[in-house]
């Protein structure tokens, strides 16, 4: 049920021009970063290689280039996760998905679970970029790993309080600037605290991602991605329950 | 398909009903202890004026809504207490249809199909059974969006029948449509009704008369009418006929001809005759106009809306209201 759930919102996402033009969107900027980080090491590596523990092109390559998608996914996943559940609600059609033998955490796992497929594929597209390296030299496989990890557990973040935000109003726009607004609040939380031990650097989305950038998978870090994604998954199924409850 | 007759109160054909249904929406009732039973094989039609609560009672009744009281049973599975297995025994069509604009009619329908647990090796042949039902044959590659709001609403109906549901509960299915299309589809609920039993609402009343078995009328939330559809036709008593002239004569000379009644002009300047239960004047009436030269142009039963039977029974029912205070 959630697989047809998710088939579905695959198809209806893919039916607008808007999912095509967002991937093709996330393609170029991807490749430029890549290919501007990548000149930047054939001009460095020369001086650099004779050094001992100089950084390898999976440092100066890779990691930039994972760091810049977090950024350009903030940007987009609120224009893929708009539709959700807020275009339903325009168009009314969730009485559609409520009254079928379907539950509406199934609805609701299966809203995120296309979502996720679509990043999944931008994410692997980058991935692919950073495994073409492979070729020509030697990559920290490690390092790669930790940070498409990362990227891949931050985009889900992303995705998941897209979908609540979504189930929140009836119109997508509203949905995609609201969303938009609650991910660079939490990207820049704890922006203007010099405390070290604040709370607030607990709390940051991008403070969690330096770990991954590092190549450091760190539990605390995981649980933080983990947690998130599960709060706003639950909280968009008792929301959309509220619907039924309350309407 | 089972068919019993519908008059015993045997339970083991009841395939929906619903008791003590209440909502409340703060401090209004929208819908106050509703009691629904409906038998394999009828058709029910929900009237009632707008706001009346029809569309919230559907809404509880197909899991779209929580009541704030009461039990529904579907074939005997408990609503609340097992949605999914309820209702998958139950198709809805909501008074907006839920169709997804971007997608094709076989895409649509397939998905209903699959959504509502048809195995992926019968989904084929429900698809092509349901869209020969609904007269969707030709229109399996086009986008819903580019469909007619008539064809859009047999989609709907479509995408309502598509499992096979035991019960069929269609929300004013009629709005909206031309008087052809809306004959197809009372046509079609007619059909329905061999294998599945269906709730209707609307709020014409000869819509209801030409499909349904029985009829329930709701008003401010509550069911105050509740028959076979016979008997409503005999609550409504013989119809009143509506006459014009060109000469009109004077109400007396009208009101003296055997088996007419009570004789009123109507606003816009028509002559409303009341009949006689036991003796039709209708043929009097013409050879007496044709004899004095009124120069007859109209003659016809007054049409009963659901508004009149619908007064005459809140306030038939304040009347039982005051004898009752009153032993």
């Amino acid at each position: 049920m959630i697989r047809l759930i998710a088939m579905k919102e695959l198809r209806l996402l893919f039916a607008s021009p808007l999912a095509w033009v967002v991937l093709a969107f996330l393609q170029l900027i991807f490749a430029w970063v890549f290919l501007s980080q990548l000149q930047t090491y054939l001009e460095v590596q020369q001086q650099i290689a004779l050094q001992p523990g100089a950084p390898g092109v999976t440092e100066v390559v890779v990691a930039p280039l994972f760091a810049t998608a977090t950024i350009v996914l903030l940007m987009v996943v609120p224009l893929l996760s708009m539709r959700l559940v807020a275009e339903e609600r325009r168009a009314q059609t969730l009485p559609f998905l409520m009254s079928s033998p379907v539950s509406i955490t199934q609805i609701v796992l299966g809203k995120y679970l296309a979502l996720m497929l679509v990043l999944v594929l931008a994410i692997g597209l980058i991935l692919l970029m950073a495994l073409s390296l492979y070729a020509a030299g030697r990559l920290d496989l490690g390092l790669l790993a930790a940070n498409a990890l990362g990227l891949l557990l931050m985009a889900g973040s992303f995705a998941a309080v897209g979908l609540y935000l979504s189930c929140l109003t009836a119109q997508p726009l509203l949905a995609a600037v609201g969303t938009f607004a609650v991910l660079l609040g939490l990207w820049l939380i704890n922006i203007s605290t010099r405390d070290p031990q604040s709370l607030l650097h607990l709390l940051s989305l991008l403070r969690h991602f330096e770990n991954f950038s590092k190549g450091i998978i760190a539990i605390p870090d995981l649980a933080y991605y983990l947690v998130l994604i599960a709060l706003f998954l639950l909280l968009s199924i008792r929301r959309l329950d509220g619907d039924r409850l309350r309407a | 398909m089972l068919e019993t007759s519908s008059t015993d109160g045997a339970s083991a054909d009841s395939t929906l009903s619903a008791h003590g249904l209440s909502r409340a929406f703060g401090a209004t009732r929208a819908v106050d202890g509703v009691e629904l039973e409906l038998r394999r094989g009828e058709v029910l039609g929900l009237l009632g004026p707008n706001g009346a609560g029809k569309t919230t009672t559907m809404q509880m009744l197909t899991g779209n809504l929580a009541p704030s009281s009461g039990s529904i049973s579907i074939c005997g599975i408990d609503l609340l207490e097992r949605p999914a297995a309820a209702k998958a025994r139950l198709g809805y069509l909501p008074e907006i249809p839920p169709l997804y604009k971007e997608l094709r009619v076989d895409e649509y329908l397939r998905l209903a199909a699959r959504l509502h647990r048809v195995p992926p090796a019968r989904a084929m042949q429900a698809l092509e059974q349901a869209k020969t039902r609904c007269g969707l044959e030709e229109m399996g590659r086009r986008l819903i969006g580019t469909l007619s709001k008539g064809y859009q609403q047999r989609v709907g109906i479509a995408q309502a029948i598509i499992h096979m549901p035991d019960v069929v509960i269609l929300d004013e299915p009629t709005v909206g449509l031309d008087p052809n299309q809306i004959r197809e589809i009372r046509t079609l609920i007619r059909e329905l009704s061999d294998s599945h039993s269906v709730i209707l609402s609307t709020h014409i009343l000869p819509e209801v008369e030409a499909v349904c078995d029985r009829v329930q009328i709701l008003h401010r939330g509550r069911i105050v009418y509740n028959d076979r559809i016979e008997g409503l036709r005999q609550f409504r008593g013989a119809p009143a006929l509506l006459l014009n002239f060109r000469h009109a004569p004077a109400l007396d000379e009208l009101a003296g001809i055997p088996g007419v009644g009570q004789v009123q002009r109507t606003p816009d300047g028509m002559f409303r005759v009341e009949r006689d239960a036991t003796l039709d004047p209708t043929d009097m009436l013409v050879q007496t106009a044709v004899t004095r030269g009124w120069g007859l142009t109209h003659l016809a039963p007054e049409r009963a809306t659901l508004e009149d039977v619908f007064v005459q029974l809140t306030q038939q029912d304040a009347a039982l209201g005051v004898e009752a205070a009153a032993a």
